[in-house]
């Protein structure tokens, strides 16, 4: 009798390796990447089952929700000629195809039939600690591994600038404001008084 | 009852179908990132698993920095990608041989 939990796993692990199958066999870039979101999404389940709750949100809102939009984003950006990105793709198949194989036999060998018997503990370890799963993860993260976190910030500050200064260029031809000099433009450089004497209206009725 | 082989043998299973991508698309840059994070997404299913088989919290905190870091790196990666279409009007990886390595 199988349980519940073990159906849903099934299922949702099925549609997780057939999206990873699409994602690198897509003819399109987009539907690559569509199918990318659905693996990701499909993880996030299969970390439910396994009551990471925490990272299982984390993933479909710094995943699905950012890193996806930007490959999306950049995709459509760029206007990429398919054909010969293709070509050598029936060439290198079988190859492809041998490796894996011979990995997949590797690590499945080394994982071994013996952890099919190792059961995962009935209890979440954070409802043994008498914590919700944040509770659990946040202790941890703030105490023990507070430093590693900030260097992660740091990381990350690290790579906004890197991708701002990357993607920044000025055009040469292009017009831009300088914010500094008009800030400081005075009254003289822009107002001329000019005296001149009043005309005469001729014809007045 | 799920086991730990269950999970164990997803990740393999995503780590190898990775493996398999970045062969079968050499050519095409975007899809070698993609394939990347499949691979970090194989990584991270083990640390989950073993934290929820162990009990300890490490694993974790372990995937949130993973999950960092392939976010930084997805970043600019990307900005990478643009800068060389910008600069080249390709992404193929074959034409990108002026380092001559």
């Amino acid at each position: 009798m199988m349980s519940f939990q073990l159906i849903a796993f099934y299922c949702i692990a099925a549609v997780v390796v057939g999206a990873a199958l699409a994602v690198i066999t897509a003819r399109n870039p987009v539907h690559a990447v569509m199918f990318l979101v659905l693996t990701f999404f499909s993880s996030a389940c299969i970390w439910l089952l396994a009551e990471a709750e925490f990272l299982a949100i984390a993933l479909v809102l710094v995943y699905v929700g950012a890193v996806m939009v930007l490959f999306l984003f950049v995709v459509m950006m760029l206007d990429i000629k398919l054909a010969p990105l293709r070509e050598g793709f029936a060439r290198y198949l079988p190859v492809g195809i041998i490796v894996a194989l011979i990995m997949a036999a590797e690590m499945l060998a080394l994982v071994g039939v013996r952890s099919l018997d190792k059961a995962m503990p009935a209890a979440d370890p954070a409802a043994v600690a008498g914590q919700s799963n944040i509770e659990w993860l946040g202790q941890a993260m703030f105490t023990d591994y507070l430093y590693p976190f900030e260097i992660a910030a740091v990381i990350l500050t690290v790579a906004i600038i890197a991708a701002i200064t990357l993607t920044l260029r000025r055009r040469p031809g292009t017009k831009h404001q300088i914010i500094e000099r008009q800030v400081a433009v005075r009254r003289e450089d822009r107002v001329r008084l000019v005296k001149m004497a009043a005309e005469k209206q001729e014809n007045a009725e | 009852m799920i086991t730990l082989g269950h999970f164990l043998v997803l990740g393999a299973i995503l780590f190898c179908i990775s493996v398999a991508g970045i062969f079968i698309n050499r050519k095409n840059m975007i899809v070698l990132l993609m394939a990347i994070e499949l691979m970090l997404l194989a990584v991270n299913m083990n640390f989950i698993a073993f934290s929820r088989y162990l009990g300890s919290v490490d694993g974790q905190v372990f995937v949130f920095f993973i999950l960092t870091v392939a976010a930084a790196e997805a970043a600019i990666g990307l900005a990478i990608l643009v800068v060389l279409f910008r600069n080249r009007r390709t992404i193929n990886v074959a034409e990108l041989e002026d380092l001559k390595g």
